[in-house]
Protein backbone atom coordinates (compact mmCIF):
# COMPACT_ATOMS: atom_id res chain seq x y z
CA UNK A 1 0.00 0.00 0.00
CA UNK A 2 2.79 2.14 -0.62
CA UNK A 3 0.87 4.63 -3.33
CA UNK A 4 -2.24 4.68 -0.96
CA UNK A 5 -3.10 5.02 2.65
CA UNK A 6 -4.20 1.69 4.71
CA UNK A 7 -7.55 3.69 6.01
CA UNK A 8 -8.15 6.37 4.15
CA UNK A 9 -8.90 5.75 0.96
CA UNK A 10 -12.84 4.31 0.62
CA UNK A 11 -11.78 0.91 -1.47
CA UNK A 12 -9.22 0.18 1.19
CA UNK A 13 -11.99 0.82 4.05
CA UNK A 14 -14.17 -1.26 1.99
CA UNK A 15 -11.30 -4.52 2.53
CA UNK A 16 -11.06 -3.94 5.64
CA UNK A 17 -15.12 -4.30 6.37
CA UNK A 18 -15.24 -7.53 4.12
CA UNK A 19 -11.86 -8.85 5.73
CA UNK A 20 -12.83 -8.56 9.15
CA UNK A 21 -16.25 -9.44 8.59
CA UNK A 22 -15.53 -13.05 6.94
CA UNK A 23 -13.56 -13.67 9.49
CA UNK A 24 -16.35 -13.21 12.36
CA UNK A 25 -18.09 -15.10 9.88
CA UNK A 26 -15.96 -18.37 10.68
CA UNK A 27 -15.34 -16.97 14.52
CA UNK A 28 -19.64 -16.93 14.71
CA UNK A 29 -19.20 -20.77 13.18
CA UNK A 30 -16.53 -22.00 15.80
CA UNK A 31 -18.92 -20.41 18.74
CA UNK A 32 -22.05 -21.92 17.73
CA UNK A 33 -20.31 -25.60 16.86
CA UNK A 34 -19.21 -24.91 21.08
CA UNK A 35 -22.76 -23.63 22.41
CA UNK A 36 -24.52 -26.98 20.75
CA UNK A 37 -22.55 -28.93 23.24
CA UNK A 38 -25.61 -27.26 25.53
CA UNK A 39 -28.02 -29.34 23.82
CA UNK A 40 -26.13 -32.49 22.43
CA UNK A 41 -23.68 -32.99 24.83
CA UNK A 42 -23.52 -32.83 28.76
CA UNK A 43 -22.36 -30.73 31.87
CA UNK A 44 -18.85 -32.42 32.02
CA UNK A 45 -18.02 -32.37 28.41
CA UNK A 46 -19.43 -28.76 28.11
CA UNK A 47 -17.24 -27.28 31.15
CA UNK A 48 -14.24 -29.22 29.57
CA UNK A 49 -14.77 -27.40 26.14
CA UNK A 50 -14.78 -23.56 28.12
CA UNK A 51 -11.57 -24.61 29.93
CA UNK A 52 -10.16 -25.38 26.80
CA UNK A 53 -11.69 -21.95 25.04
CA UNK A 54 -10.41 -19.85 28.06
CA UNK A 55 -6.74 -21.68 28.84
CA UNK A 56 -5.38 -22.80 25.21
CA UNK A 57 -2.15 -20.59 23.93
CA UNK A 58 -3.71 -21.15 20.46
CA UNK A 59 -7.45 -20.23 21.45
CA UNK A 60 -6.11 -17.09 22.95
CA UNK A 61 -4.64 -15.57 20.16
CA UNK A 62 -7.43 -16.25 17.98
CA UNK A 63 -9.86 -14.77 21.08
CA UNK A 64 -7.94 -11.55 20.47
CA UNK A 65 -8.07 -11.36 16.84
CA UNK A 66 -11.72 -11.84 17.36
CA UNK A 67 -11.98 -8.50 19.55
CA UNK A 68 -10.11 -6.81 17.38
CA UNK A 69 -11.94 -7.77 14.53
CA UNK A 70 -15.16 -6.67 15.86
CA UNK A 71 -13.59 -3.33 17.19
CA UNK A 72 -12.15 -2.70 13.86
CA UNK A 73 -15.46 -3.62 12.29
CA UNK A 74 -17.49 -1.65 14.34
CA UNK A 75 -15.25 1.92 14.16
CA UNK A 76 -14.29 1.59 10.59
CA UNK A 77 -18.46 0.45 10.16
CA UNK A 78 -19.51 3.53 11.74
CA UNK A 79 -16.40 5.99 10.29
CA UNK A 80 -18.20 4.86 6.76
CA UNK A 81 -21.40 5.63 8.11
CA UNK A 82 -20.82 9.33 9.09
CA UNK A 83 -19.02 9.71 5.59
CA UNK A 84 -22.00 8.88 3.70
CA UNK A 85 -24.65 10.50 5.49
CA UNK A 86 -21.73 14.30 5.01
CA UNK A 87 -21.83 12.87 1.18
CA UNK A 88 -25.32 13.65 0.74
CA UNK A 89 -25.84 17.04 2.91
CA UNK A 90 -29.66 17.85 1.61
CA UNK A 91 -31.76 14.61 1.51
CA UNK A 92 -34.91 13.86 -1.13
CA UNK A 93 -37.89 15.16 0.09
CA UNK A 94 -39.67 11.74 -1.70
CA UNK A 95 -37.45 8.70 -1.50
CA UNK A 96 -38.82 4.98 -2.83
CA UNK A 97 -35.53 3.20 -1.38
CA UNK A 98 -37.39 -0.45 -1.74
CA UNK A 99 -37.61 -0.16 -5.71
CA UNK A 100 -34.01 -0.59 -6.36
CA UNK A 101 -32.32 -1.90 -2.82
CA UNK A 102 -33.08 -4.80 -0.31
CA UNK A 103 -34.40 -3.51 3.09
CA UNK A 104 -30.70 -5.52 4.91
CA UNK A 105 -28.40 -3.88 2.48
CA UNK A 106 -30.08 -0.22 3.10
CA UNK A 107 -29.29 -0.83 7.00
CA UNK A 108 -26.72 -2.30 7.96
CA UNK A 109 -24.96 0.28 10.57
CA UNK A 110 -28.39 0.38 12.18
CA UNK A 111 -28.01 -3.64 12.68
CA UNK A 112 -24.75 -3.97 13.39
CA UNK A 113 -24.90 -0.96 16.32
CA UNK A 114 -27.57 -3.87 17.54
CA UNK A 115 -25.41 -6.70 17.27
CA UNK A 116 -22.69 -4.91 18.65
CA UNK A 117 -24.87 -3.63 21.79
CA UNK A 118 -26.16 -7.58 22.11
CA UNK A 119 -22.32 -8.91 22.13
CA UNK A 120 -21.33 -6.19 24.69
CA UNK A 121 -24.38 -7.27 27.00
CA UNK A 122 -23.17 -11.05 26.27
CA UNK A 123 -19.64 -10.82 27.12
CA UNK A 124 -21.18 -9.03 30.53
CA UNK A 125 -23.56 -12.06 30.98
CA UNK A 126 -21.17 -15.24 30.33
CA UNK A 127 -17.48 -13.67 28.82
CA UNK A 128 -17.23 -11.89 31.80
CA UNK A 129 -18.02 -14.57 34.90
CA UNK A 130 -15.98 -16.96 32.88
CA UNK A 131 -13.01 -14.67 33.14
CA UNK A 132 -13.27 -12.06 36.09
CA UNK A 133 -16.20 -13.25 38.72
CA UNK A 134 -14.50 -14.15 41.79
CA UNK A 135 -17.66 -15.94 42.78
CA UNK A 136 -17.98 -18.12 39.63
CA UNK A 137 -19.37 -21.61 41.09
CA UNK A 138 -17.31 -24.63 40.67
CA UNK A 139 -18.55 -28.02 38.47
CA UNK A 140 -20.19 -30.76 40.94
CA UNK A 141 -20.60 -34.25 40.77
CA UNK A 142 -21.94 -36.89 43.25
CA UNK A 143 -18.82 -39.01 44.61
CA UNK A 144 -18.09 -42.09 43.09
CA UNK A 145 -16.33 -43.35 47.15
CA UNK A 146 -19.39 -41.95 49.30
CA UNK A 147 -22.64 -41.94 47.16
CA UNK A 148 -24.88 -38.74 48.12
CA UNK A 149 -21.85 -36.45 49.05
CA UNK A 150 -21.01 -33.84 46.84
CA UNK A 151 -17.47 -32.92 45.15
CA UNK A 152 -16.08 -30.44 43.08
CA UNK A 153 -14.52 -32.11 40.37
CA UNK A 154 -10.89 -31.32 39.28
CA UNK A 155 -8.99 -30.80 36.27
CA UNK A 156 -6.56 -33.37 34.98
CA UNK A 157 -2.99 -32.86 36.05
CA UNK A 158 -4.47 -31.58 39.49
CA UNK A 159 -3.14 -33.58 42.29
CA UNK A 160 -6.17 -34.50 43.93
CA UNK A 161 -8.97 -35.14 41.28
CA UNK A 162 -11.46 -33.98 42.91
CA UNK A 163 -12.76 -32.60 46.83
CA UNK A 164 -15.47 -32.84 48.64
CA UNK A 165 -18.04 -29.82 48.60
CA UNK A 166 -21.09 -31.09 50.58
CA UNK A 167 -22.61 -27.89 49.81
CA UNK A 168 -19.40 -26.07 50.44
CA UNK A 169 -17.70 -23.34 48.41
CA UNK A 170 -13.82 -24.04 47.54
CA UNK A 171 -13.53 -20.67 50.20
CA UNK A 172 -15.01 -22.28 52.58
CA UNK A 173 -13.81 -25.57 52.52
CA UNK A 174 -10.28 -24.36 52.91
CA UNK A 175 -10.92 -22.05 55.38
CA UNK A 176 -12.05 -25.17 57.39
CA UNK A 177 -8.55 -27.06 56.73
CA UNK A 178 -6.65 -23.85 57.56
CA UNK A 179 -8.67 -23.09 60.69
CA UNK A 180 -8.01 -26.90 61.77
CA UNK A 181 -4.66 -26.52 61.16
CA UNK A 182 -4.25 -23.13 63.25
CA UNK A 183 -6.05 -24.81 65.91
CA UNK A 184 -3.54 -27.68 66.20
CA UNK A 185 -0.52 -25.12 65.77
CA UNK A 186 -1.84 -23.29 69.11
CA UNK A 187 -2.52 -26.20 70.88
CA UNK A 188 1.01 -27.30 70.44
CA UNK A 189 2.04 -23.27 71.74
CA UNK A 190 2.78 -22.28 68.19
CA UNK A 191 3.16 -18.52 68.20
CA UNK A 192 2.99 -17.60 64.79
CA UNK A 193 -0.46 -19.02 63.41
CA UNK A 194 -0.37 -17.62 59.95
CA UNK A 195 2.42 -20.35 59.37
CA UNK A 196 0.28 -22.92 60.60
CA UNK A 197 -2.22 -22.52 57.58
CA UNK A 198 -1.82 -25.04 55.01
CA UNK A 199 -3.51 -23.89 51.79
CA UNK A 200 -5.22 -21.10 49.95
CA UNK A 201 -7.71 -20.18 47.10
CA UNK A 202 -5.84 -19.34 44.15
CA UNK A 203 -8.08 -17.04 41.74
CA UNK A 204 -11.44 -18.60 41.87
CA UNK A 205 -10.95 -22.04 41.27
CA UNK A 206 -7.78 -23.78 42.42
CA UNK A 207 -6.21 -24.70 45.71
CA UNK A 208 -2.85 -23.64 46.22
CA UNK A 209 -0.13 -25.49 49.00
CA UNK A 210 1.36 -23.11 50.84
CA UNK A 211 4.17 -25.24 51.92
CA UNK A 212 5.41 -26.51 48.63
CA UNK A 213 3.65 -23.24 46.60
CA UNK A 214 1.90 -25.61 43.89
CA UNK A 215 -1.60 -25.96 42.88
CA UNK A 216 -2.98 -28.99 44.02
CA UNK A 217 -6.62 -28.58 43.45
CA UNK A 218 -8.13 -26.74 39.87
CA UNK A 219 -11.54 -27.33 39.60
CA UNK A 220 -13.76 -26.93 36.15
CA UNK A 221 -15.74 -23.57 36.64
CA UNK A 222 -19.29 -24.38 35.84
CA UNK A 223 -19.82 -22.28 33.03
CA UNK A 224 -23.05 -24.99 31.80
CA UNK A 225 -24.79 -24.24 35.43
CA UNK A 226 -24.56 -20.42 34.62
CA UNK A 227 -25.95 -20.72 31.14
CA UNK A 228 -28.74 -22.77 32.12
CA UNK A 229 -29.75 -20.92 35.23
CA UNK A 230 -29.03 -17.25 32.97
CA UNK A 231 -32.34 -18.68 30.24
CA UNK A 232 -34.18 -20.63 33.20
CA UNK A 233 -34.62 -17.94 35.74
CA UNK A 234 -38.42 -17.47 36.87
CA UNK A 235 -38.21 -14.06 36.94
CA UNK A 236 -36.38 -12.78 33.53
CA UNK A 237 -35.63 -16.18 31.73
CA UNK A 238 -38.67 -15.64 29.12
CA UNK A 239 -37.07 -12.10 28.72
CA UNK A 240 -33.50 -12.95 27.93
CA UNK A 241 -34.68 -15.91 25.80
CA UNK A 242 -36.77 -13.30 23.49
CA UNK A 243 -34.43 -11.16 23.29
CA UNK A 244 -31.60 -13.28 22.56
CA UNK A 245 -33.87 -14.50 19.38
CA UNK A 246 -34.33 -11.21 18.52
CA UNK A 247 -30.78 -10.14 18.60
CA UNK A 248 -30.42 -12.99 16.25
CA UNK A 249 -32.73 -12.16 13.88
CA UNK A 250 -30.93 -8.90 13.62
CA UNK A 251 -27.90 -10.87 12.81
CA UNK A 252 -29.62 -12.89 10.32
CA UNK A 253 -30.40 -9.59 7.97
CA UNK A 254 -26.96 -8.29 8.67
CA UNK A 255 -24.81 -11.43 7.20
CA UNK A 256 -27.87 -11.68 4.56
CA UNK A 257 -26.21 -8.52 3.14
CA UNK A 258 -22.84 -8.85 4.81
CA UNK A 259 -21.71 -12.43 3.54
CA UNK A 260 -22.16 -12.05 0.03
CA UNK A 261 -20.90 -7.99 0.05
CA UNK A 262 -17.73 -9.22 1.33
CA UNK A 263 -16.85 -10.85 -1.59
CA UNK A 264 -18.17 -8.65 -3.67
CA UNK A 265 -15.75 -5.27 -1.90
CA UNK A 266 -12.70 -8.22 -2.72
CA UNK A 267 -13.74 -8.10 -6.12
CA UNK A 268 -14.00 -11.80 -5.53
CA UNK A 269 -16.99 -12.26 -7.75
CA UNK A 270 -17.39 -14.32 -11.39
CA UNK A 271 -20.07 -15.80 -13.59
CA UNK A 272 -19.17 -19.22 -11.77
CA UNK A 273 -18.69 -18.58 -8.44
CA UNK A 274 -21.16 -15.64 -7.59
CA UNK A 275 -24.26 -17.48 -7.57
CA UNK A 276 -22.32 -20.27 -5.38
CA UNK A 277 -21.23 -17.36 -2.77
CA UNK A 278 -24.46 -15.80 -2.67
CA UNK A 279 -26.61 -19.13 -2.12
CA UNK A 280 -24.03 -19.97 0.39
CA UNK A 281 -24.22 -16.97 2.21
CA UNK A 282 -28.48 -17.08 2.06
CA UNK A 283 -28.14 -20.11 3.51
CA UNK A 284 -25.25 -19.17 6.26
CA UNK A 285 -27.55 -16.18 7.16
CA UNK A 286 -30.43 -18.14 8.05
CA UNK A 287 -28.94 -21.50 9.69
CA UNK A 288 -26.27 -19.82 11.87
CA UNK A 289 -28.41 -17.36 13.44
CA UNK A 290 -31.06 -20.13 13.72
CA UNK A 291 -29.19 -22.35 15.43
CA UNK A 292 -27.68 -19.67 18.00
CA UNK A 293 -31.37 -18.79 19.02
CA UNK A 294 -32.51 -22.67 19.12
CA UNK A 295 -30.66 -23.44 22.17
CA UNK A 296 -31.73 -20.52 24.67
CA UNK A 297 -35.07 -22.04 23.34
CA UNK A 298 -34.71 -25.16 23.77
CA UNK A 299 -33.22 -24.92 27.29
CA UNK A 300 -36.29 -22.12 28.44
CA UNK A 301 -38.38 -24.33 27.15
CA UNK A 302 -37.68 -27.69 26.87
CA UNK A 303 -34.33 -28.33 28.89
CA UNK A 304 -35.25 -30.65 32.39
CA UNK B 1 -50.83 3.20 -17.36
CA UNK B 2 -53.65 6.39 -18.18
CA UNK B 3 -56.06 5.34 -20.91
CA UNK B 4 -56.78 9.23 -21.32
CA UNK B 5 -54.59 10.62 -24.02
CA UNK B 6 -54.03 14.28 -21.61
CA UNK B 7 -53.89 13.97 -18.34
CA UNK B 8 -54.11 16.86 -15.67
CA UNK B 9 -51.22 16.46 -13.00
CA UNK B 10 -49.54 18.27 -9.56
CA UNK B 11 -46.04 19.01 -9.25
CA UNK B 12 -43.86 19.74 -6.56
CA UNK B 13 -40.60 21.14 -8.23
CA UNK B 14 -37.71 22.26 -6.23
CA UNK B 15 -36.58 25.99 -6.74
CA UNK B 16 -33.64 27.19 -6.15
CA UNK B 17 -32.22 30.88 -7.37
CA UNK B 18 -28.45 29.87 -7.17
CA UNK B 19 -25.74 27.64 -5.31
CA UNK B 20 -25.92 29.59 -2.04
CA UNK B 21 -29.85 30.47 -1.69
CA UNK B 22 -32.33 28.60 0.55
CA UNK B 23 -34.38 26.33 -2.37
CA UNK B 24 -37.87 24.81 -1.66
CA UNK B 25 -40.42 22.54 -3.29
CA UNK B 26 -43.25 24.69 -5.44
CA UNK B 27 -46.34 23.33 -6.07
CA UNK B 28 -47.57 23.27 -9.91
CA UNK B 29 -50.39 22.36 -11.46
CA UNK B 30 -50.50 21.67 -15.26
CA UNK B 31 -53.10 20.12 -17.47
CA UNK B 32 -53.69 18.91 -21.02
CA UNK B 33 -50.61 17.27 -20.85
CA UNK B 34 -50.21 14.61 -23.55
CA UNK B 35 -49.23 11.12 -22.46
CA UNK B 36 -47.71 10.54 -25.46
CA UNK B 37 -44.60 13.28 -24.28
CA UNK B 38 -41.99 13.30 -22.86
CA UNK B 39 -41.14 14.07 -19.32
CA UNK B 40 -39.18 17.10 -20.67
CA UNK B 41 -41.64 18.00 -22.98
CA UNK B 42 -44.01 18.22 -20.18
CA UNK B 43 -41.53 20.42 -18.61
CA UNK B 44 -41.14 22.71 -21.40
CA UNK B 45 -44.82 23.11 -21.70
CA UNK B 46 -44.99 23.99 -17.56
CA UNK B 47 -42.19 26.35 -18.79
CA UNK B 48 -44.22 27.91 -21.14
CA UNK B 49 -47.02 28.51 -18.93
CA UNK B 50 -45.09 29.85 -16.43
CA UNK B 51 -43.30 32.45 -19.44
CA UNK B 52 -46.83 33.38 -19.80
CA UNK B 53 -47.44 34.33 -16.50
CA UNK B 54 -44.78 36.44 -16.56
CA UNK B 55 -42.76 33.77 -14.43
CA UNK B 56 -39.57 32.61 -13.79
CA UNK B 57 -39.07 29.47 -15.77
CA UNK B 58 -37.99 26.34 -14.06
CA UNK B 59 -34.08 25.43 -14.97
CA UNK B 60 -33.33 21.98 -15.77
CA UNK B 61 -30.65 20.57 -17.79
CA UNK B 62 -31.11 18.31 -21.39
CA UNK B 63 -28.92 18.27 -24.25
CA UNK B 64 -29.81 15.19 -26.99
CA UNK B 65 -33.32 14.08 -26.00
CA UNK B 66 -32.35 10.58 -27.10
CA UNK B 67 -31.09 9.17 -24.39
CA UNK B 68 -27.32 9.48 -24.95
CA UNK B 69 -25.87 12.36 -23.86
CA UNK B 70 -26.05 12.00 -20.36
CA UNK B 71 -27.13 15.78 -19.79
CA UNK B 72 -30.80 15.17 -18.08
CA UNK B 73 -31.38 14.17 -14.45
CA UNK B 74 -33.78 15.17 -12.11
CA UNK B 75 -35.55 12.72 -8.97
CA UNK B 76 -38.41 11.96 -9.64
CA UNK B 77 -41.02 10.48 -7.21
CA UNK B 78 -38.42 9.11 -5.69
CA UNK B 79 -36.34 7.44 -8.58
CA UNK B 80 -33.24 8.84 -10.78
CA UNK B 81 -34.48 9.15 -13.89
CA UNK B 82 -38.21 8.35 -12.54
CA UNK B 83 -40.44 5.26 -12.68
CA UNK B 84 -38.82 3.49 -15.41
CA UNK B 85 -35.50 1.51 -15.58
CA UNK B 86 -33.14 1.60 -18.42
CA UNK B 87 -33.93 5.28 -19.42
CA UNK B 88 -32.41 8.60 -19.52
CA UNK B 89 -35.51 11.47 -18.07
CA UNK B 90 -36.00 12.58 -21.75
CA UNK B 91 -36.90 9.08 -22.59
CA UNK B 92 -39.19 8.48 -19.67
CA UNK B 93 -42.66 9.00 -21.08
CA UNK B 94 -45.86 10.74 -19.32
CA UNK B 95 -48.07 7.94 -19.76
CA UNK B 96 -46.11 6.12 -16.95
CA UNK B 97 -48.28 8.68 -14.67
CA UNK B 98 -52.15 8.96 -14.36
CA UNK B 99 -54.62 11.55 -14.42
CA UNK B 100 -54.67 13.55 -11.03
CA UNK B 101 -51.01 12.07 -9.65
CA UNK B 102 -48.52 14.66 -7.65
CA UNK B 103 -45.27 14.17 -9.18
CA UNK B 104 -41.93 15.18 -6.69
CA UNK B 105 -39.38 16.59 -9.17
CA UNK B 106 -35.91 17.30 -7.16
CA UNK B 107 -32.51 17.66 -8.65
CA UNK B 108 -29.73 15.11 -7.81
CA UNK B 109 -28.50 15.33 -4.19
CA UNK B 110 -24.78 15.06 -3.23
CA UNK B 111 -22.25 16.57 -1.86
CA UNK B 112 -20.13 16.72 -5.17
CA UNK B 113 -22.75 17.58 -7.46
CA UNK B 114 -23.81 20.93 -6.33
CA UNK B 115 -27.08 22.78 -7.13
CA UNK B 116 -26.37 25.86 -9.73
CA UNK B 117 -29.72 27.10 -10.16
CA UNK B 118 -33.48 25.02 -9.35
CA UNK B 119 -32.85 21.35 -11.15
CA UNK B 120 -29.18 22.00 -12.43
CA UNK B 121 -26.33 20.59 -10.66
CA UNK B 122 -22.82 20.67 -11.48
CA UNK B 123 -20.86 17.70 -12.23
CA UNK B 124 -17.65 18.70 -12.78
CA UNK B 125 -16.75 16.09 -10.13
CA UNK B 126 -17.25 13.55 -13.04
CA UNK B 127 -14.93 15.43 -15.47
CA UNK B 128 -12.56 15.56 -12.88
CA UNK B 129 -12.71 11.50 -12.00
CA UNK B 130 -12.50 10.90 -15.76
CA UNK B 131 -9.21 13.92 -16.21
CA UNK B 132 -7.06 11.82 -13.18
CA UNK B 133 -6.99 8.61 -15.15
CA UNK B 134 -9.54 8.06 -17.33
CA UNK B 135 -7.91 8.10 -20.90
CA UNK B 136 -5.11 6.12 -22.28
CA UNK B 137 -2.06 7.97 -23.23
CA UNK B 138 -0.98 7.94 -27.42
CA UNK B 139 1.60 9.41 -29.18
CA UNK B 140 -0.37 11.50 -31.59
CA UNK B 141 2.70 12.16 -34.02
CA UNK B 142 1.26 10.48 -36.90
CA UNK B 143 3.10 6.87 -36.19
CA UNK B 144 0.15 5.74 -34.06
CA UNK B 145 -0.35 2.14 -34.92
CA UNK B 146 -3.86 1.24 -35.62
CA UNK B 147 -6.13 0.62 -32.51
CA UNK B 148 -7.54 -2.61 -34.71
CA UNK B 149 -4.14 -3.66 -35.43
CA UNK B 150 -3.84 -4.99 -31.59
CA UNK B 151 -6.52 -8.39 -30.97
CA UNK B 152 -8.63 -8.15 -28.56
CA UNK B 153 -10.95 -11.01 -27.21
CA UNK B 154 -14.47 -10.79 -28.22
CA UNK B 155 -15.51 -11.75 -24.63
CA UNK B 156 -13.12 -8.75 -23.37
CA UNK B 157 -14.04 -6.26 -26.36
CA UNK B 158 -17.92 -6.86 -25.00
CA UNK B 159 -17.20 -6.25 -21.71
CA UNK B 160 -15.32 -2.68 -22.44
CA UNK B 161 -18.38 -1.80 -24.60
CA UNK B 162 -20.61 -2.44 -22.09
CA UNK B 163 -18.64 -0.46 -19.56
CA UNK B 164 -18.45 2.31 -22.20
CA UNK B 165 -21.63 2.54 -22.48
CA UNK B 166 -21.94 5.08 -19.32
CA UNK B 167 -22.98 8.26 -20.52
CA UNK B 168 -21.85 9.94 -16.90
CA UNK B 169 -25.64 11.62 -16.13
CA UNK B 170 -24.89 10.64 -12.37
CA UNK B 171 -28.12 8.33 -11.44
CA UNK B 172 -25.62 6.15 -9.67
CA UNK B 173 -24.55 8.97 -7.35
CA UNK B 174 -27.99 10.36 -7.17
CA UNK B 175 -29.89 7.50 -5.95
CA UNK B 176 -27.44 5.57 -3.46
CA UNK B 177 -27.86 6.12 -0.34
CA UNK B 178 -24.66 6.64 0.64
CA UNK B 179 -24.03 9.31 -2.99
CA UNK B 180 -21.72 7.05 -3.79
CA UNK B 181 -19.70 7.17 -7.66
CA UNK B 182 -18.12 3.86 -7.64
CA UNK B 183 -20.35 2.68 -10.29
CA UNK B 184 -19.26 5.61 -12.66
CA UNK B 185 -15.94 5.48 -11.76
CA UNK B 186 -16.10 1.35 -11.71
CA UNK B 187 -16.97 1.67 -15.49
CA UNK B 188 -14.61 4.32 -16.48
CA UNK B 189 -11.66 1.97 -14.37
CA UNK B 190 -13.17 -0.93 -16.17
CA UNK B 191 -13.34 0.71 -19.86
CA UNK B 192 -9.85 0.67 -19.94
CA UNK B 193 -8.79 -2.38 -17.67
CA UNK B 194 -9.92 -4.43 -20.20
CA UNK B 195 -8.38 -3.10 -22.94
CA UNK B 196 -4.75 -3.97 -24.15
CA UNK B 197 -4.41 -0.24 -24.55
CA UNK B 198 -5.68 0.35 -21.13
CA UNK B 199 -3.61 -1.93 -19.45
CA UNK B 200 -0.35 -0.09 -19.75
CA UNK B 201 -1.49 2.69 -17.15
CA UNK B 202 -4.06 0.46 -15.37
CA UNK B 203 -2.20 0.55 -12.09
CA UNK B 204 -1.47 4.60 -12.03
CA UNK B 205 -4.99 4.69 -13.34
CA UNK B 206 -7.23 2.89 -10.45
CA UNK B 207 -5.31 4.93 -7.75
CA UNK B 208 -5.32 8.36 -9.26
CA UNK B 209 -9.10 8.12 -9.94
CA UNK B 210 -10.37 7.06 -6.86
CA UNK B 211 -7.91 9.20 -4.58
CA UNK B 212 -9.85 11.85 -6.98
CA UNK B 213 -13.51 10.28 -6.21
CA UNK B 214 -12.74 10.61 -2.88
CA UNK B 215 -11.64 14.06 -2.71
CA UNK B 216 -14.63 14.65 -4.34
CA UNK B 217 -16.51 13.89 -1.26
CA UNK B 218 -18.49 11.27 -2.86
CA UNK B 219 -19.74 8.48 -0.28
CA UNK B 220 -18.74 5.07 -0.01
CA UNK B 221 -20.27 1.83 -1.78
CA UNK B 222 -22.00 -0.24 0.72
CA UNK B 223 -22.77 -2.81 -2.07
CA UNK B 224 -26.65 -1.55 -2.04
CA UNK B 225 -26.93 -2.63 -5.64
CA UNK B 226 -29.33 0.53 -6.13
CA UNK B 227 -27.40 1.98 -9.00
CA UNK B 228 -27.34 -0.96 -11.06
CA UNK B 229 -30.99 -1.14 -11.21
CA UNK B 230 -31.21 2.78 -11.53
CA UNK B 231 -28.56 2.97 -14.52
CA UNK B 232 -29.87 4.27 -17.73
CA UNK B 233 -27.03 2.15 -19.72
CA UNK B 234 -27.06 -0.93 -17.51
CA UNK B 235 -23.86 -0.69 -15.83
CA UNK B 236 -23.32 -3.63 -13.93
CA UNK B 237 -22.25 -3.91 -10.13
CA UNK B 238 -19.51 -6.49 -11.80
CA UNK B 239 -17.53 -3.09 -12.97
CA UNK B 240 -16.92 -1.80 -9.11
CA UNK B 241 -15.92 -5.51 -8.61
CA UNK B 242 -13.24 -5.18 -11.05
CA UNK B 243 -12.62 -1.69 -9.71
CA UNK B 244 -11.92 -3.27 -6.43
CA UNK B 245 -9.66 -5.90 -7.85
CA UNK B 246 -8.05 -3.49 -9.92
CA UNK B 247 -6.92 -1.27 -6.60
CA UNK B 248 -5.83 -4.16 -4.65
CA UNK B 249 -3.42 -4.78 -7.37
CA UNK B 250 -2.06 -1.56 -7.67
CA UNK B 251 -1.94 -0.68 -4.03
CA UNK B 252 0.24 -4.06 -3.36
CA UNK B 253 2.56 -3.40 -6.49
Amino acid sequence: MAKSALLKSSIAKKYWMALTGLFLCLFLTGHLLGNLQLIFSDAKHFNEYALFMTSNPAVKILSYLTYISILFHAIDGLMLAAQNKAARPVGYAKTNPSANSSFASRNMAVLGTVILIFIVTHMVNFWAKMHFDKNMPLAQQESMQMPGQMEFIGVPGSRVPSIPAQGKSLHEIVDEVNKQAMAQAQAMGEKNLEKAKKFEVEGSDAIKDLKKGEIIFKGYKDLYKITIDFFKQPKYGLLFTLLYAASMIVLAFHLLHGFQSAFQSLGVTSRKITPAIKFFGTAFAIVVPALFAAIPVYIHFFLK
Amino acid sequence: MASKKNININLKIWRQKNGKAKGQLVDYKLDNVSTDSSFLEMLDQLNEQLVSQKQEPIAFDHDCREGICGMCSLYINGRAHGPDTGITTCQLHMRMFKDGDTIYVEPWRSRAFPIIKDLVVDRSSFDRIQQAGGFVSVNTSGRTIDANAIPVPKDDADKAFEAAACIGCGACVATCKNGSAMLFVGAKVSQYALLPQGKVEATQRVLNMVRQMDEEGFGNCTNTGACEIECPKGISLENIARMNREYLKASIK
